[in-house]
């Protein structure tokens, strides 16, 4: 990273630059929404990640336990049945099935953000390589590269998708989270390109560019080693925001019943089984929502305070 | 201008093509077939039914077929509901998914430009925090979660709206629009308030108020002009999330619309509908995005074709 240290004639006493990413984390920790949002998101993560084992210790269920066993039922004296209830036991009661719903939650957390982090990941690896190459290449191979993602845009990639996990969706669970996370990445790596290409072309007639090309340096290491990385800010705050714009899609997919396939569950599945109960269980359908909304809230101001620290121009302190 | 419009609708037919092939090949190459269900046709009647079809020709000659099909705008029989084409689908789910999606995004204009204009004019000031944390709220609530809870709240509970179903325009789409356009409302009003930010700071609005013209007319006459662009421009790719969001509100409150044919088209791998959907949408946003580009550039001076 790029650290402006000035130069100083007293080299005794360095002077402490501060570096861009310095500044801005300070301006984030300055934002009480953002620091609120990254402690929603970190609390999040935890739960779902340590929740299910405590659950599990705790009470014996797990996310796919259907207690059929009349003893084991008999032996939690709250639970009144299949269909749902609620009881300290089942602090967001039960599902159709008997399952718990809290551990259905935490585990449809740990999906939904783990297909909200690998996809955004995805996209971020292609983005970058295309819109860098782009941007470095220049001339006509940018203008050729650039049309390519014009076209694109246009294209109903929903209904592509759709199609893709239609057709190829498969049985075993793992292979179907895999699908996802290709389908939704290269769905979201459109912007990123046009994001990293407009930096590496502000990037790229700088000195140090320069420096690295008159060393011999070959073109991928000079974009790898010496344009990517200084192009990372609005990279970092445009990744942070398609986090929840991926895991609402992944919701969407599962709702309509193409993502995630039983015995696991997203927050968008554990909605499509809520929304079928949802005059009698209403709860069935909030719990998972509404943990799933507050999540997106979460990630949505951080993603917000991130841009303006990263970004002088939209400030909000004068 | 008319070169540009025309250069444009050539490149149309092309990408609607490699779309529809796109599509067909996702088709193709995935394994079984409409017929291979849970329960197999006896294999005399499958293959009359193949040969029906023109199912049982080399993959290039139905290739050759399906794309003819397409330029001339009858994509043929679907599979699943026998005996009705395409079209005659087509044209009962569009003008549901039309009147909707339109709906929805009239009402998001209606509600997110008064909200971001207030929120940029009273920057950082109460109203602002209000209508932008309300934007926020619209962005993370999943349609999938606000639907039913509205028809929850309002159909089952106090039961002064319908819950579902499609009965012409009326009661039964309020809820829908209303859920659908939450996420727009959102986006525009965000839109429209850093377009405003950025143009209340410019040269031309500070010339308007010193000549003394009244603050409305500053507002409305000269700053409301470029603050529209972002949203012009987001409102193309805006019309493709439109259609993709409806199906899932299509879904939840079952109304008989584009998205709900195509989900039920993938399900029952019927494949005339699904290319037939497919060009349709396509079609469709290349000539919105177009439509846009052409009211860019009559909106904002400075745009050259």
């Amino acid at each position: 990273m790029r650290t402006e240290t000035r130069p100083t004639a007293a080299a005794d006493e360095p002077i402490q630059g501060t570096s861009l990413w310095s500044d801005a984390w300070k301006r984030v920790r300055r934002n009480r929404a953002a620091v609120a949002s990254l402690a929603v998101v970190a609390a999040m993560v935890a739960a779902s990640l340590i929740g299910p084992p405590i659950i599990e210790v705790s009470t014996g269920y797990t996310y796919d336990l259907i207690p059929t066993d009349r003893a084991l039922v008999r032996s939690f004296a709250p639970f009144r049945g299949p269909g749902g209830s609620w009881s300290a036991l089942h602090p967001m009661g039960t599902d159709i099935a008997g399952r718990d719903l809290l551990a259905r939650v935490l585990l449809g957390g740990r999906i939904s953000l783990m297909v909200g982090l690998i996809s955004t990941l995805v996209s971020l690896v292609l983005g970058t390589a295309y819109g860098a190459t782009a941007g470095y290449l220049g001339g006509r191979a940018d203008e050729v590269l650039m049309r390519i993602v014009d076209v694109l845009y246009a294209i109903p990639y929903m209904m592509i998708v759709i199609v893709l996990l239609a057709f190829f969706g498969s049985r075993s669970p793992l292979a179907q989270l895999v699908l996802l996370f290709v389908a939704l990445g290269s769905v979201s790596w459109l912007t990123m390109a046009r994001i990293v290409r407009g930096q590496v072309i502000s990037l790229k007639n700088q000195e140090f560019v320069l420096a690295a090309r008159a060393n011999g340096v070959r073109p991928v290491a000079v974009i790898a080693r010496h344009l990517v990385p200084n192009a990372l800010g609005p990279v970092i705050v445009y990744a942070t925001l398609t986090i929840p714009s991926v895991m609402l899609l992944e919701a969407f997919l599962s709702f309509l019943g193409l993502g995630v396939q039983a015995p696991l569950a997203s927050w968008g599945s554990l909605a499509a089984d809520g929304v079928q109960t949802i005059a009698v269980f209403p709860w069935q359908l909030l719990c998972p929502g509404i943990t799933m909304a507050v999540t997106l809230l979460a990630l949505n101001f951080l993603g917000d305070g991130l841009r303006d620290a990263f970004d002088p121009r939209g400030r909000r302190s004068p | 201008m008319r070169r540009f419009i025309l250069r444009r609708l050539l490149v149309t037919l092309p990408m609607v093509l490699a779309v529809v092939s796109i599509t067909w090949g996702l088709i193709r190459l995935a394994p079984g077939n409409f017929y291979t269900g849970e329960k197999p046709l006896p294999p005399a009647i499958e293959r009359n039914l193949r040969e029906k079809y023109g199912l049982d020709r080399p993959w290039y000659v139905q290739y050759g077929r399906m794309l003819g099909n397409v330029v001339q705008g009858d994509f043929g029989v679907s599979l699943r509901y026998a005996g009705t084409s395409v079209n005659s689908i087509l044209s009962s789910a569009v003008p549901v998914s039309a009147a909707l999606g339109g709906l929805a995004y009239l009402l998001a204009l209606l509600i997110g430009i008064p909200a971001g204009t207030f929120a940029a004019v009273r920057q950082n000031a109460a109203p602002d925090h209000l209508s932008m944390a309300m934007a926020m709220i619209g962005l993370s609530v999943p349609s999938f979660v606000l639907g039913p809870t509205l028809v929850l709240w309002l159909a089952l509970t106090w039961f002064v709206l319908p819950p579902a179903r499609w009965e012409g325009f009326g009661a039964h789409l309020v809820l829908p629009t209303v859920t659908l356009s939450a996420i727009y409302v959102a986006y525009i009003a965000r839109l429209i308030r850093a377009g405003m930010l950025e143009v209340l700071r410019s040269n031309y609005i500070r010339t308007a108020r010193a000549k003394g013209l009244p603050e409305w007319r500053v507002l409305l006459g000269h700053a409301m002009r470029g603050g529209l662009l972002p949203v012009l421009s987001f409102s193309g790719p805006a019309l493709a999330m439109l259609l993709t969001g409806t199906v899932v509100v299509e879904r939840i409150f079952a109304l008989p619309g584009l998205g709900n044919y195509f989900i039920n088209a993938n399900l029952n791998r019927d494949e005339p509908l699904i290319i037939g959907i497919v060009a349709f949408t396509s079609i469709t946003i290349l000539v919105l995005n177009l439509v846009v580009d052409v009211a860019y550039g009559l909106l904002d001076p400075r745009v050259r074709y």
